[in-house]
């Protein structure tokens, strides 16, 4: 699979290759978005649910944001690389 | 297709002319200035902020004060609890300075944020692990690096799945995330913005297939207008995100887990 698609991409010039760099962004982007949704919409319910606690929610949430969305920023980088 | 072809090479977004020292390690260019220019910023309120200590605060001591406080509730309580305290002026110092880097991206003649450069989040990062791992040292002496890859609990067998990827994702990663989240996510704001503005130019000014472009110029405008308020938003969240994971790292390693 690795060598078709380098294959193709050797053949097909920079403009394509490019374009799929694209692509494999996309895919990576795919699991990150997910679990980003995840981690929101139980942390607004846990906030509803416990008003009292949202700060400690927040906090954790950012968190669990943050670490979530590195795989799909790591992703972005290598579309340029 | 169409904006991939106005769109300029990807590095001339990034490169900027050396003013000073040529082209060496040691040139100074647009990004050097501006991470000094928000070094002066930060000083300069937070010394007049602190400079006569009034009982009601006013003013600029108001805005000094509001900020730090609002660093310690969030960041170091938060992360560390009551003993992280002692860690806020490193925190709010953390914070501000990325956050008056960050925000360069939509200062209107400027718009470029000096941390889409992967040297200055880089460095921050690697400040953030040799903070932690210190802390580690100093609290738990040598045996900080073994306590911290091998979580209690795990069956012997598990071990040895267990204690490489601990290492991998404590010593390896942790920095690397760091400074590419950093790094990405204001090369990324940057990139949106630069293109919305080419796509704007393009049907107002340019028009190069036809005056009728010129009633659709709106569209890429409100895009960027809309961008420009979301980007505030990823600068204050990215400085926020950076300096809470740096305080959950180091309150991670000030005591074993048991």
């Amino acid at each position: 699979m690795h060598t078709v698609i380098t294959l193709l991409a050797n053949d097909l010039g920079p403009s394509l290759k490019s374009g799929l760099g694209s692509i494999g962004y996309g895919l990576a982007a795919i699991g990150p978005g997910i679990g980003i949704g995840m981690i929101v919409g139980n942390s607004v319910q846990a906030m509803a649910r416990q008003p009292e606690m949202s700060g400690t929610v927040r906090t954790t949430m950012f968190l669990g944001i943050a670490f979530a969305e590195a795989l799909a920023l790591i992703g972005f980088v290598l579309t340029f690389i | 297709m169409i904006v991939a072809s106005l769109l300029p090479n990807i590095n001339e977004l990034f490169d900027w002319r050396s003013l000073a020292g040529g082209d060496t390690l040691l040139a100074f260019n647009k990004t050097a200035l501006m991470a000094f220019v928000s070094t002066a910023i930060c000083i300069a309120i937070f010394w007049t902020g602190s400079r006569k200590q009034a009982l009601v605060p006013t003013g600029i001591q108001n805005v000094a004060e509001m900020g730090y406080d609002m660093i310690e509730e969030n960041v170091s309580v938060a992360a560390m609890g009551e003993e992280g305290k002692g860690w806020t002026p490193y925190f709010a110092t953390l914070f501000f300075w990325i956050f008056f880097i960050n925000i360069w991206s939509i200062i209107p003649g400027i718009q470029f944020p000096a941390t889409a450069r992967i040297a200055i989040p880089l460095i921050l990062a690697l400040l953030s692990w040799a903070t932690f791992i210190g802390v580690g040292l100093i609290r738990q002496g040598p045996a900080y690096f073994w306590n911290s890859i091998n979580p209690p609990g795990v069956p012997i067998a598990l071990k040895f799945l267990v204690v490489p990827i601990e290492f991998f994702s404590k010593f390896l990663m942790r920095p690397f995330s760091l400074a590419v989240r950093l790094f990405a996510n204001m090369t990324a704001g940057h990139l949106i913005l630069t293109i919305f503005a080419i796509m704007t130019n393009e049907l107002l000014i340019v028009h190069s297939s036809g005056l009728y472009q010129v009633i659709f110029a709106p569209l890429p405008f409100l895009g960027l207008v809309a961008f420009t308020g979301f980007e505030v938003l990823v600068a204050v969240l990215q400085a926020y995100i950076f300096t809470i994971l740096t305080a959950v790292y180091v309150s991670e390693s000030m005591h074993a887990e048991h």
